[in-house]
């Protein structure tokens, strides 16, 4: 009887059903576990990559080389871009969040299949293993950037194969989270929480799983036909041997481009949850929001050209494609104005979460602005393949999902830990990391719009100025981002003992104990209201 | 952990994933048809080296290993195991068949030099060796899903066996049919695209 009780109030850490040491991590099931395993991996690899932009902005400081060679820094780029896309922000929030939170928001026990979740997480090291034995392996880390465009890829002596293959994997449990996903939200809400009551975290995750499950696969076959090539020497890709390598470049990006919205979704779902509780208010226009999720998925899967206005497409073909992209947009902006509305006349509370949620607006907007720019025909011929990109996609995507993610760390870390970090030092990490931010970037824009093209190991001397500007930013920035994870650090070690609902949250997740215990809700919850019903 | 049993969620699961197994093919035959559309006079030509007869047993196999599939989950709701088991057996079986098939066929090919990298296939036309490429690629990942459809059969077989699988829990039997018609549906596409156009 006592040992009924007890395990009543065992937490998830508590509660290792049965496993030893560090069995009870490995062969968990429990989704809180797996989304922890996913958090501790993904920093890893982060990391990684961060070091290798910093190696590659300090190689840019100035005119000339300075300590690599050329092909070693077009190693370091592509794998730097493979780490982050493929093994950081694709599956970063979903694989993180998705597991830890989703089932918590929906009020149920775990996902719909658990083992395929640890499954999923198996898969995951498997491809990121793959991705890094290709430094050490054979002929080196592939040097082809991380779209592995053909006729190249298939012709350089690098390892492609083996990235290819990595990146074929990391698909692949990319699918099943998606799958696994799809079918909790639909067969797992709590009693009374219809579709229209379901947290807007929860709708992102549901409109990116969408896109995770229908749009993988194809880069999944794409890949499979690098891969062939390289060991048949078909000419799939081949213009010598009748094939065409504009085709590849459409099969990449038909899945390329919906992964954007991969990566950014799942952080605009985030941002979602956080402005209405730190504002105090009902979120403005719900379903608006709602419904531009799934906007975004569907128009997202028809604007995958654009990435090739000056590789040769047809004149119409690229009025669509450029009409498509400034289509998918309105509902960006939908969400953005509703974001700034739920705020105004709110009474905004600066913790560290809201700040983060801010410094996504405001870097997001950037990013997403400059993506029209490119979007236009006319003004992409001049920039395509610039530092103007480059400093696109950072903004959007780090800017927009990295901060989001670095949002919802400081948002949930005490349901998951049960613990509070210092909150002086998380503004402080937030502040020099938006300085640093745009000191590395911004200059980026300049830089491009007069012409300095991207994936060069070496620089004109007129763009000397923007350049040392910019690898100063990437010290600043990389030190608050490290003054960032040491704070979470030792938050989660000694930090102070956090409340059930320290933000005043009224999504589910803040009803139970932090950390919640294995089968997360003593009693599974009824809703009755729509979520962010604050009485305002 | 209380394990909790919902059939309609494994079904939906299964469901995706067929999804995604289409689109896995989708992108193929995206890839055939423009190369088709480029090429028409060496894909025409160059379809004519398959055995239509060959094919056209192989896709009436397949079809017939679906009917017992199914045969085999009505006779599972009709709780008669044994009955299930065998009409497993069988459709296995004429998995076997099928494969053995595609190694004659396959076989037949390589022999006569038309295999990547063989001296034969190195005289053909740029447009040819697309098609044969394509034909062994599509053919090859199709082979490889009949194995691994076999290989879930073999699963359904077991629970059957060990009463996890019974007349009111035949969830994982349903969705390793679903499998198995999508073997049989990507087949009935590859068929004619490769054997009958013309
Ligand atoms: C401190 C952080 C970072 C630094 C210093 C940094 C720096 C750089 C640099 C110098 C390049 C090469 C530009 C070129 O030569 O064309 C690059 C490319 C890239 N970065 Fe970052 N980056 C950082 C963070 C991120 C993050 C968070 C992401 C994604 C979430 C990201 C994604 C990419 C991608 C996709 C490329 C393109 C690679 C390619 O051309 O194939 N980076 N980054």
């Amino acid at each position: 009887m006592t040992d009924l009780v007890q395990k009543e109030h065992l937490n998830f850490y508590q509660d290792k059903q049965g496993h030893k040491g560090i069995w009870a991590w490995l062969l968990s099931t429990d989704h809180k576990r797996i989304g922890l395993m996913y958090l501790y991996s993904i920093m890893i690899f982060f990391l990684v990559a961060v070091t290798l932009g910093f190696l590659m902005r300090l190689e840019l400081i100035k005119p000339g080389k300075q300590f690599m060679e050329p092909e070693t820094y077009n190693k370091l780029f592509t794998l730097h871009g493979v780490i982050m896309i493929f093994l950081f922000i694709i599956p970063g929030i979903p694989a993180i969040f998705g597991n830890f939170v989703l089932p918590l928001v929906l009020g149920a026990k775990d996902v719909a299949f658990p083992r395929l979740n640890l499954f999923s997480y198996y898969l995951y090291v498997l491809g990121a293993l793959f991705a890094l034995s290709t430094l050490v392996i054979g002929d080196g880390a592939a040097d082809t950037g991380w779209t592995f465009y053909a006729p190249y890829s298939v012709k350089t002596g690098t390892n492609v194969s083996l990235s290819v293959l990595a990146a074929f994997i990391l698909g692949f449990s990319s699918i099943l989270t998606g799958l696994n996903f799809l079918t909790t939200i639909h067969r797992m809400r709590a009693p009374g929480m219809t579709w229209f009551k379901m947290p807007l975290f929860a709708w992102s995750t549901y409109a990116t799983a969408w896109i995770q499950v229908l749009a993988t696969p194809i880069i999944g076959i794409t890949l499979l036909m690098i891969i062939a090539e390289r060991f048949f020497g078909i000419g799939l890709f081949d213009p010598a041997l009748g094939g065409d390598p504009v085709l590849y470049q459409h099969l990449f990006w038909i899945y390329s481009h919906p992964a954007v919205y991969i990566m950014i979704l799942p952080g605009m779902g985030i941002i979602s949850e956080i402005i209405p509780v730190f504002s105090r208010r009902r979120i403005y226009g719900y379903n608006a929001i709602a419904y531009s999720s799934l906007a975004i998925a569907f128009i997202g899967y028809f604007v995958w050209g654009h990435h090739m206005f000056t590789s040769g497409m047809s004149g119409p073909a690229r009025i669509v494609f450029s009409l498509l992209t400034f289509l998918v947009a309105i509902p960006s902006a939908i969400k953005v104005f509703n974001w700034i509305a739920t705020m105004y006349k709110g009474a905004i509370d600066l913790q560290p979460p809201m700040l983060f949620a801010m410094g996504f607006i405001f870097l997001f907007t950037i990013g997403g602005l400059t993506g029209l720019v490119l979007g236009a025909l006319a003004t992409d011929i001049h920039l395509h393949d610039t530092y103007f990109v480059v400093a696109h996609f950072h903004f959007v995507m780090f800017g927009g999902t990295g901060f989001a993610f670095i949002a919802a760390l400081h948002y949930w870390f005490p349901k998951i830990y049960g613990k509070m970090y210092n909150i002086r030092r998380a503004t402080t990490a937030f502040w020099i990391m938006i300085t640093g931010f745009m000191l590395l970037y911004f200059p980026m824009f300049i830089a491009g719009f007069r012409g300095m093209p991207r994936r060069y190991y070496n620089l004109l001397p007129r763009f000397q100025i923007e350049n040392f500007i910019s690898t100063v930013g990437s010290w600043i920035l990389i030190t608050g981002l490290l003054l960032m994870i040491i704070n979470l650090f030792i938050g989660a070690r000694k930090g102070k003992k956090a409340d059930k609902n320290p933000w005043k949250g009224l999504t589910l997740e803040w009803q139970t104990d932090s950390p919640p215990s294995l089968e997360n809700f003593d009693e599974i919850p009824t809703v009755k209201e729509a979520p962010y019903n604050y009485k305002s | 952990m209380t394990l909790h049993r919902d059939d309609e969620a494994s079904k939906m699961g299964m469901w995706i994933f067929l999804f995604t197994e289409l689109l896995l093919f989708g992108g193929l035959f995206l890839v055939y048809s423009i190369y088709r559309y480029k090429n028409p006079q060496a894909f025409a030509h160059a379809g004519e080296e398959l055995n239509v007869l060959i094919g056209t047993i192989n896709t009436v196999v397949l079809i017939t290993s679906s009917l017992t599939v199914a045969l085999s989950i009505t006779a599972i709701q009709k709780n008669k195991p044994k009955l299930a088991i065998g009409l497993i057996w069988l459709t296995i079986v004429f998995a076997l068949v099928f494969m053995v098939n595609k190694y004659f066929e396959w076989g037949a090919k390589i022999e006569h030099g038309l295999f990547p990298g063989q001296e034969h296939y190195n005289t053909i036309e740029p447009g040819e060796k697309l098609f044969f490429f394509l034909y062994y690629f599509m053919t090859g990942l199709h082979g490889l899903h009949v194995l691994v459809g076999s290989v879930l059969l073999l699963f359904v077989i077991t629970r059957i066996r060990q009463g996890r699988v019974t007349y009111d829990n035949f969830v994982f039997h349903e969705n390793g049919g679903l499998y198995w018609h999508l073997v049989d549906l990507i087949w009935i596409f590859l068929f004619p695209l490769f054997y009958l156009i013309k």
